[in-house]
């Protein structure tokens, strides 16, 4: 098995954290966001475990692991704003939930 | 010893009427107040009598310590002594026939009570002023009586203009005071205490002739007194006060109050004579004040307003004494001149009441038939005004302040060519006055005419005022000296100059000349060739338009105090200060604005800063290592 | 024990006032009265009975522990001083609830408690003898006003209790600043953190320290005084308060601010505030005659006499600053007879209010004409204002500008000066509200007797004050001689046998 260079993984977590990164500037929908949150929080497990591999530590997998835990959580939260967002403003644009405004 | 009574008396009266006043009848009213003032009148007598058979030179009556501060221990406390006896003398009996004239002539009035409260509350303070023996119940009493000024003369109080007058008056005598205050100050630093007497006795001992501090207290007094006696530079307000009832003008503006500020300096003589310039300053005044006054009621048409005027000069005429430190001439002066012009004022309340309030001298006329008593009464105080010789009480009053002008140690010939100019033009324009009232064609008709209640008082000051003169006759005559023997432990007596003792006939007789000629251009002006004064009035627009404003000093106080006062008060109504602080809102609103603007609540804006913030701290690091 | 009745009496009566409005709103009303009463008969009684002043100043004294680890004690204290302001507190806190007999229908309850804890936050303020319970007193008399202000007020209510508090709020905090500072340094010093006002006397410390820590009390003292240029939430909360609130405000809680500065600036730093005294005068006078312009301009009533009353404080801080006897005398004149005459010129702008509905002086004018009880009273009251002899505040200010003429002369001219702009002002109410033609198309009926209840002893004090001030001199003499002459006590003391016999 040919082995994968640190560079590259590392490139593919940054190139993915760039894509969830501009998703979620560029996405109105709040799922859509939500997902490019997702992406990224993948994308830095990912470093996590080249990370992990390039020092044959088991740190990075004990992180991602982490990450997945807190991941799953962030989603269950954010899947129930989503549903009260959607309930009160009957739309998923998240532009629309400005009431904060200073 | 009743002495507290006869200040407390008319207290109580004005009290009374204070509290009970709209329940009263008309004739209790009357009764009160004229009552209060009479008793007070008839302790007088006996005070005197006692006073003068007993040949003390003082009474003295503490009521109650006032204040007992550090040092500073005034009571409320009167000493009586020759001086303050005459004072209290005219203030009681000339203010009781006033109160008696009143009952009659403010009978219609609804105010009735009330005129007769501060009537009976000014007599109290005018009392309280010239029984003081300390300096600060002098000055409740100086207040007090500033105070009645401004109520009587604002008491017709629906017309806008009363009210103006009333606040000028207190105003102006307010500006006085306030000097009269520093003045204290000063005193009691000086002597640590304000008992009258006991400053008298120290002044020569602590200061040398000339001494300055003496000479600024001087001042200071006399800037108090300029106030309330109506001198300049603080004379326009007293023209203004002819807003108040007759009797008012009588009592206050003519008889007493405006005289206070010649007691003040008669009483504290001994720090005058410590500082001559000071008494120059006094005379000069006094004797500009005379001229200047006596032009302007040359061209005044309002009756009251020549009377005001003269006021004012015939006080001129007793600081130009002062000034000379002729003591009791001034005070001699001060008596009859109480006498004569409260008549005058009283007549000419008369008169105007007969009219129907009309003020306006070209508008009388004839009304010698009409009103026979009121004319002769009349005439009897314009003589003695103008100062006809021998038969009138003004005569020899104020041909003792001429003679001393001139004669008198500090006298010398500017003193006694003003004092003679002021007679000339005073006794033409008191016949003037007398010639366009009582002569010529009826132009108004009559419509009142004055009962015993206003006939008897002026009798009986038209009696006081040809006798009084009498109580004091010049060397030439008689040498008569009763009322300066009396007033002597208080005042000393001025001592002549060498070698004027001889003429002093040949002044008096210069004095009558004057006086006579006086009333003899009057005589051509107004009743010869009537038309005259009006070519001469038409040829000289300026000066007499400059004469009748009175010599321009009320719109020079207009423009240099009162209108800068007002403006800036204006200008400022909303409190610059208060700008600051709403600067200070302004600004937290401004930042609070700005910084509100971050908060979009629009999420992908946070996101994208916190990623620029991030990037920033990423970039920093990096350049730091 | 009686210093804390007066606490606790006025705290408890609020509470119940505030209870039984629920029921009953007269009752709650006459509970506050009854509550002050009692407070103000005690005082008299103590004032009467007042001991022949012996070595000690101090008439009652009351402590107790309360924060004993952080050297906090419940400590009061009343001398001369204390017992003049809280008599006064009591005096007029029995007209503030008269007088809002019928103005006040809303929130009963809430009214009178507010009331009577601000009226126990003044009182706290003047017997309180720790600093720490000082300045909790301080902001205890500060929050219910607040709401006195701003739930009773009139239109711009809002605006004018935010003010208020701010100014004072923030004031409050650099006093508590120096509060602490001074703890700090004296527990350094001696070793012992204590808040007692007594030990705290006479703490050494550093000139330029105490320059600073005197500036913090000052600005507490000089706020709520207030000295221009930090007077302008006076008008506005005098204005807006509805009337018991003006009357408290005009005659109570300015007068914290002169007792503030006499009883803590002067004795706790006394070098540091010879330095600054020619200042203080300064500021003094410029209140005095800027001041009195303000108030020649203004044309709402109320406004009016709040800027007097900013003309009349100058006198305080001038005549404190003098550094006499005499003027301080007068100072202490001024505070009592202020509150008296400026309180009743505010509950005179509140009767005028309840009748036409306005506080404009320009839509007044002729109000003898139809009451002539009130304008007797009204003239009474303007005459006080611009110092007329025989009312107390002659005796006050003459007392005041006496004693300054030693200290600084120029500045004691332009002082006197002040009171020519009084005379000006004051008639111009006079001449606006009562003289002139009638005018107002309302009716305007003459004092009620409630009313006069309320006016007649306030004319009678002022009138006894000002013919009989000697009594009322007398409280305090001890109190001030010790502050400037510690040998002139002895030679008061024979003074006073001597009188008492």
């Amino acid at each position: 098995m040919n082995e994968i260079q640190v560079t590259s993984g590392l490139l593919l977590a940054a190139a993915l954290f760039m894509l969830g990164l501009i998703g979620v500037l560029i996405r109105r929908n709040i799922i859509f966001m939500l997902v490019c949150v997702e992406i990224m929080l993948n994308s830095a497990g990912l470093a996590f475990i080249v990370a992990g591999s390039k020092w044959t530590q088991p740190d990075g997998q004990v992180m991602f692991i982490f990450i997945l835990t807190m991941a799953a959580a962030e989603v269950s939260v954010g899947l129930a704003l989503i549903l009260q967002i959607h309930h009160q403003l009957k739309t998923l644009d998240g532009d629309a939930a400005n009431s904060m405004r200073g | 010893m009743k002495l507290w009574l006869i200040p407390a008396l008319p207290l109580i009266g004005s009290f009374i009427l204070i509290v009970a006043g709209s329940r009263l009848s008309k004739r209790m009213v009357a009764i009160v107040g004229s009552g209060s003032v009479g008793l007070s009148a008839l302790i007088t007598l006996f005070t005197g009598y006692k006073f003068i058979s007993t040949s003390a030179t003082s009474f003295h009556y503490q009521a109650w310590q006032w204040m007992d501060v550090a040092g500073f221990s005034p009571a409320v406390s009167f000493h009586l002594d020759a001086l303050s006896l005459v004072f209290i003398f005219v203030i009681t009996f000339v203010g009781f026939l006033i109160h008696v004239y009143s009952t009659e002539f403010m009978a219609d009035d609804d105010g009735y009570a009330r005129f007769f409260a501060y009537l009976n509350l000014f007599v109290c303070s005018m009392l309280t002023l010239v029984l003081a023996d300390n300096f600060a119940l002098l000055y409740l009493g100086w207040e007090g009586v500033g105070l009645c000024s401004y109520l009587l003369i604002g008491f017709w109080y629906t017309e806008e203009k009363n009210g103006y007058a009333a606040r000028k008056a207190f105003i102006v005598t307010r500006v006085g005071d306030t000097a009269l205050a520093i003045g204290l100050f000063m005193l009691f630093q000086n002597f640590h205490t304000l008992n009258i007497q006991q400053i008298a006795a120290q002044a020569p001992q602590q200061w040398a002739v000339g001494s300055e501090t003496a000479m600024v207290i001087s001042l200071l007094l006399l800037g108090g007194a300029v106030g309330k006696s109506a001198q300049l530079p603080l004379q326009t307000w007293l023209p203004d006060a002819m807003a108040g009832p007759s009797p008012v003008s009588a009592l206050i503006h003519a008889a007493t109050m405006v005289t206070a500020g010649v007691y003040l300096i008669a009483r504290t003589h001994a720090i005058f004579e410590l500082a001559p310039d000071a008494l120059m300053i006094v005379g000069i005044i006094g004797a500009a004040t005379l001229v200047l006054a006596g032009f302007t009621a040359l061209t005044q048409f309002d009756l009251k307003r020549v009377l005001a005027y003269s006021t004012i000069s015939q006080i001129g005429y007793m600081f130009l004494a002062l000034g000379v430190s002729a003591w009791s001439a001034a005070i001699f002066h001060f008596m009859i001149h109480a006498f004569f012009k409260a008549l005058l004022f009283l007549a000419a309340g008369a008169v105007i009441m007969a009219l129907h309030h009309e003020h306006d001298m070209y508008k009388m006329g004839g009304l010698k038939k009409k009103l026979p008593i009121i004319y002769w009464t009349f005439l009897i105080g314009a003589s003695s005004l103008a100062a006809l010789p021998l038969v009138t009480g003004g005569f020899y009053s104020k041909d003792q302040i001429l003679w001393l002008s001139l004669a008198g140690e500090h006298g010398n010939i500017w003193f006694f060519l003003f004092a003679l100019l002021g007679a000339f033009i005073t006794s033409i324009y008191t016949f003037r006055m007398l010639f366009l009232t009582f002569f010529g064609n009826e132009k108004t008709h009559v419509g009142h005419i004055p009962g015993n209640g206003i006939t008897i008082p002026l009798l009986i000051l038209a009696g006081l005022s040809t006798i009084g003169g009498f109580i004091e006759l010049p060397h030439s005559f008689g040498h008569f000296t009763v009322f300066s023997n009396f007033l002597n432990p208080v005042l000393p007596s001025v001592s002549v100059q060498e070698g004027f003792e001889s003429i002093e006939w040949m002044i008096q007789l210069i004095a009558a000349g004057v006086a006579l000629s006086g009333v003899y251009v009057a005589y051509i002006f107004y009743i010869v060739k009537p038309g005259l004064s009006e070519e001469l009035k038409t040829s000289a627009a300026d000066l007499h338009k400059f004469w009748f404003n009175g010599w321009g000093f009320d719109s020079l106080y207009d423009k240099l105090f009162v209108k800068p006062f007002v403006f800036i008060s204006d200008i400022n109504k909303k409190d610059i200060v208060d700008l600051f602080y709403d600067g200070l809102v302004w600004i937290s609103n401004f930042f609070n604005r700005i910084f509100s603007y971050t908060q979009s609540g629009i999420l992908r804006w946070y996101i994208m800063g916190i990623v620029i913030g991030g990037i920033l701290l990423l970039t920093l690091g990096l350049i730091k290592n | 024990m009686i210093l804390v009745a007066f606490i606790a009496v006025l705290m408890i009566g609020g509470v119940i006032a505030w209870i039984t409005s629920q029921w009953n709103s007269i009752l709650s009303r006459w509970i506050s009265l009854i509550a002050l009463i009692v407070n103000f008969v005690l005082a008299i009684f103590i004032w009467i009975q007042k001991p022949t002043i012996e070595s000690s100043n101090w008439i009652v004294q009351f402590s107790a522990q309360w924060i004993p680890s952080l050297g906090v004690s419940f400590s009061l204290a009343l001398d001369g001083l204390s017992l003049l302001m809280v008599l006064l507190t009591f005096f007029l806190g029995i007209f503030a609830v008269l007088i809002s007999w019928n103005e006040i229908q809303e929130r009963v309850g809430f009214f009178h408690f507010n009331l009577l804890w601000v009226l126990a936050g003044i009182t706290g303020v003047f017997i309180t003898m720790d600093l720490f319970l000082f300045y909790f007193f301080w902001e205890v008399m500060l929050i219910p006003m607040y709401f006195l202000i701003g739930i009773w007020g009139h239109e711009n209510r809002r605006y004018a209790a935010y003010k208020f508090f701010i100014f004072t709020q923030a004031s409050g905090l650099l006093m508590l600043l120096s509060i602490l500072g001074l703890y700090f340094i004296h527990g350094r010093v001696t070793g012992t953190f204590t808040f007692d006002y007594f030990q705290l006397l006479n703490t050494e410390m550093p000139a330029d320290v105490a320059r600073w820590l005197m500036l913090g009390f000052l600005a507490a003292f000089i706020v709520k005084l207030p000295v221009v240029p930090f007077h302008t939430w006076l008008p506005d909360a005098h204005s807006q308060a509805s009337t018991a609130g003006s009357l408290i405000l005009a005659g109570l809680l300015l007068k914290t601010g002169a007792y503030g500065l006499i009883r803590f600036v002067l004795p706790l730093f006394p070098t540091a505030a010879a330095e600054l005294a020619p200042w203080a005068m300064l500021f003094g006078v410029i209140g005095i005659l800027y001041g009195a312009s303000l108030a020649f301009a203004q044309t709402d009533l109320k406004r009016l006499v709040a800027y007097t009353s900013v003309s009349h404080m100058g006198f305080v801080i001038f005549g404190v600053f003098a550094f006499n006897e005499l003027a301080m005398q007068g100072v202490v004149m001024q505070m009592i007879t202020h509150g008296i005459s400026t309180g009743a010129l505010f509950v005179l702008a509140g009767t005028i209010y309840e009748r036409i509905h306005t506080r404009e002086i320009t839509s007044m004018g002729g109000f003898w004409n139809k009451a002539p009880f009130m304008g007797t009273i009204g003239l009474i009251f303007v005459l006080a204002s611009l110092g007329l002899p025989g009312l107390g505040n002659f005796v006050a200010e003459f007392l005041t500008l006496l004693g300054a003429w030693q200290a600084n002369q120029v500045l004691t001219i332009f002082a006197t000066i002040g009171v020519v702009a009084a005379t000006a002002y004051s008639l111009r109410i006079m001449q606006k509200v009562f003289l002139g033609n009638f005018s107002s198309d309302k009716i305007v009926p003459d004092l009620s007797l409630r009313e006069k209840i309320i006016m007649v002893p306030l004319v009678i004090a002022i009138v006894w004050l000002g013919l009989f001030p000697q009594s009322v001199m007398n409280t305090v003499k001890q109190m001030i001689s010790a502050q400037f002459n510690t040998e002139q006590i002895i030679s008061n003391d024979t003074e006073n046998e001597n009188g008492s016999k």
